[in-house]
């Protein structure tokens, strides 16, 4: 199957690659997806409380290049965003920029559920409720 | 040296043709382009000869007679034939047959269809090495059965079934059984009559000859198997198979099994030596990798090896001057792993992470020295990526986990 370019580039050159401090209040975990499935993401997102501004992303990714490209172009997205404008963030969007082929939306899917993942996790840690969000449609 | 990339290491789909082979073939696209079933000029003795010349070079590379090779389009439609064939021919006999769960699509789907039609047939499970039991395989035949159909090594895992044992039980049975051949003849030594197998599929493109051909061996004696034609014509190979021969494709064929028969034992050890040389190689340099499928019983090019913590596409991806394959499926919809490795019991998130190494005639040293170096470097940049390797590392039982799926 061909990639296209800017997958192959994401691939090549992954963005925010790595860990943070799961403990740190101020960093919201997201993981999705299921090895037997042969996808995991886990997206983590370190979120400033008072402006709630996403100052640091990163990702590690278990997945075919669809899926690690994904990820790695959520990371670039949702920094430097709010926490509203990166839940607005579709799986669509991301298909559009990576030109995912059909059989692949489902990795454009799993990133945006690992953004939602990442958000609700940060907001338990502080208190705020989570609004049972629909999750993007597989 | 140099290595010339890319490298193909994907021998269990398919060979180049060898050139000795293509020479041979050459004649017969042009000048000696005869139909073998024109009796009245030289033109179609010409093709009729190097037909025959052919049937006793496969025939003798599987210990069998040249009358007892019929020539196909490939092994598909030999798998076909000698399944439906023996079907159609026998139902009246019974309306069972035999066959086990990792067999090529080309048996476990003729199966299927011949379901439709009522027959009744036992899928066999294979055991944690790739095997069929011979305990299972007895317990399964019934009064009614007619057909055991096994495969001798299968295309993913290279493990090579017990095929004298079976043959035996078959034979005491006096149950037809139908062998598809396409991965170990050439390969590795096949004797028709110490294996008692009454049909066997060969195809022409995965022992350096050319795609588009293929044979059948059906046994004449002890028993004599009558097959029913499942393409009607011309009544081309004794009634088994109408069409005309594709003259050109079965010279090629022929000197195929020729040049397999004389040079196997050395390309044999040869290849071992690749293969364990590859194998030790990625041992040596990675942690947490397994083999898939037994390596006591295993065609000598094959590796099946399962990478843990990173996804199979990705690896491929990664190595893209390599041509392997590999048992994740990322792109069906269905997102289903190999049913090959599903079968053994491996799990599916292994499944997902396994690389198929099929060496062939062409590979060298040097190339699999790049291989192992390439696999390593991909495979240690994409463990730095995978969450799950993160999570191992932490000592987190991923097996354990809840996980959301879909």
């Amino acid at each position: 199957m061909a990639y296209s370019d800017k997958v192959v580039e994401h691939y090549n050159n992954p963005r925010n690659v790595g860990s943070l401090p799961k403990e740190d209040p101020n960093v919201g975990t997201g993981l999705v997806g299921a090895p037997e499935c042969g996808d995991v993401m886990k997206l983590q997102m370190k979120i400033n409380p008072e402006t709630q501004i996403i100052e640091e992303a990163k990702f590690k990714t278990f997945g075919c290049g669809s899926a690690i490209a994904s990820s790695s172009l959520a990371t670039e997205w949702v920094k430097g965003k709010t926490v509203e404008e990166a839940l607005s963030i579709k799986n669509t969007d991301i298909v559009r920029e990576l030109s995912l082929p059909p059989v692949k939306i489902h990795c454009s899917v799993l990133a945006e559920d690992a953004i939602k993942a990442a958000i609700g996790d940060w907001k338990k840690k502080h208190g705020v409720e989570v609004p049972v969000t629909e999750k993007a449609a597989h | 040296m140099a290595v010339k990339l890319p490298i193909y290491m994907d021998n269990h789909a398919t060979t180049p043709v060898d050139p000795r082979v293509v020479e041979t073939m050459l004649p017969y696209f042009t000048e000696k382009f005869g139909n073998a079933a024109s009796r009245n000029h030289s033109f179609g003795w010409a093709g009729e000869e190097a037909v025959e010349s052919a049937r006793q070079q496969i025939a003798s590379l599987i210990n069998a007679t040249p009358k007892e090779i019929i020539f196909t389009s490939g092994a598909t439609e030999s798998d076909n034939l000698m399944i439906k064939g023996v079907a159609e021919m026998f139902r009246e006999k019974g309306n069972h047959i035999i066959t086990q769960a990792i067999e090529h699509k080309a048996v476990l789907d003729t199966c299927k269809n011949l379901e439709k039609h009522g027959f009744e047939v036992t899928y066999l499970p294979v055991q944690r090495d790739g095997r069929v039991s011979l305990d299972d395989l007895k317990a399964a035949i019934t009064p009614k059965t007619i057909l055991i159909t096994i495969m001798y090594a299968n295309n993913e895992i290279g493990v090579i079934n017990p095929i004298a044992e079976i043959g035996k039980i078959a034979k005491e049975h006096g149950i037809f059984f139908a062998v598809d051949g396409v991965q170990a003849v050439g390969k590795i030594p096949v004797d028709v009559q110490k294996d008692n197998i009454d049909l066997l599929a060969i195809s022409g493109h995965k022992i350096y000859g050319p795609k588009g051909v293929g044979a059948l061996y059906v046994r004449r004696r002890n028993p004599r198997v009558q097959l029913s034609a499942i393409i009607d014509g011309g009544g081309h190979e004794r009634g088994m198979r109408s069409g005309t021969l594709n003259v050109t494709g079965i010279v090629g064929l022929g000197k195929a099994c020729e040049i397999a028969q004389k040079e196997m034992p050395e390309e044999g050890a040869r290849l071992l030596a690749l293969r364990e040389r590859l194998r030790k190689g990625l041992e040596a340099k990675l942690d947490e990798v397994f083999i898939n499928g037994s390596m006591e019983h295993r065609l000598p090019n094959n590796l099946n090896m399962s990478f843990a913590y990173v996804e199979g596409e990705s690896l491929l991806m990664g190595i893209n001057d390599i041509a392997v394959s590999s048992g994740s499926a990322c792109t069906s919809a269905t997102l289903e792993p190999s049913y090959v490795l599903k079968a053994l019991g491996v799990g599916e998130d292994l499944a997902h992470t396994s690389i198929r190494f099929g060496l062939g005639r062409f590979n060298t040293q040097e190339e699999v020295d790049y291989v192992i170096d390439k696999m390593v470097q991909v495979v240690t940049k994409l463990r730095e990526l995978s969450p799950l390797y993160e999570m191992a590392k932490e000592g987190i039982d991923i097996s354990k986990m809840k996980w959301q799926t879909a």
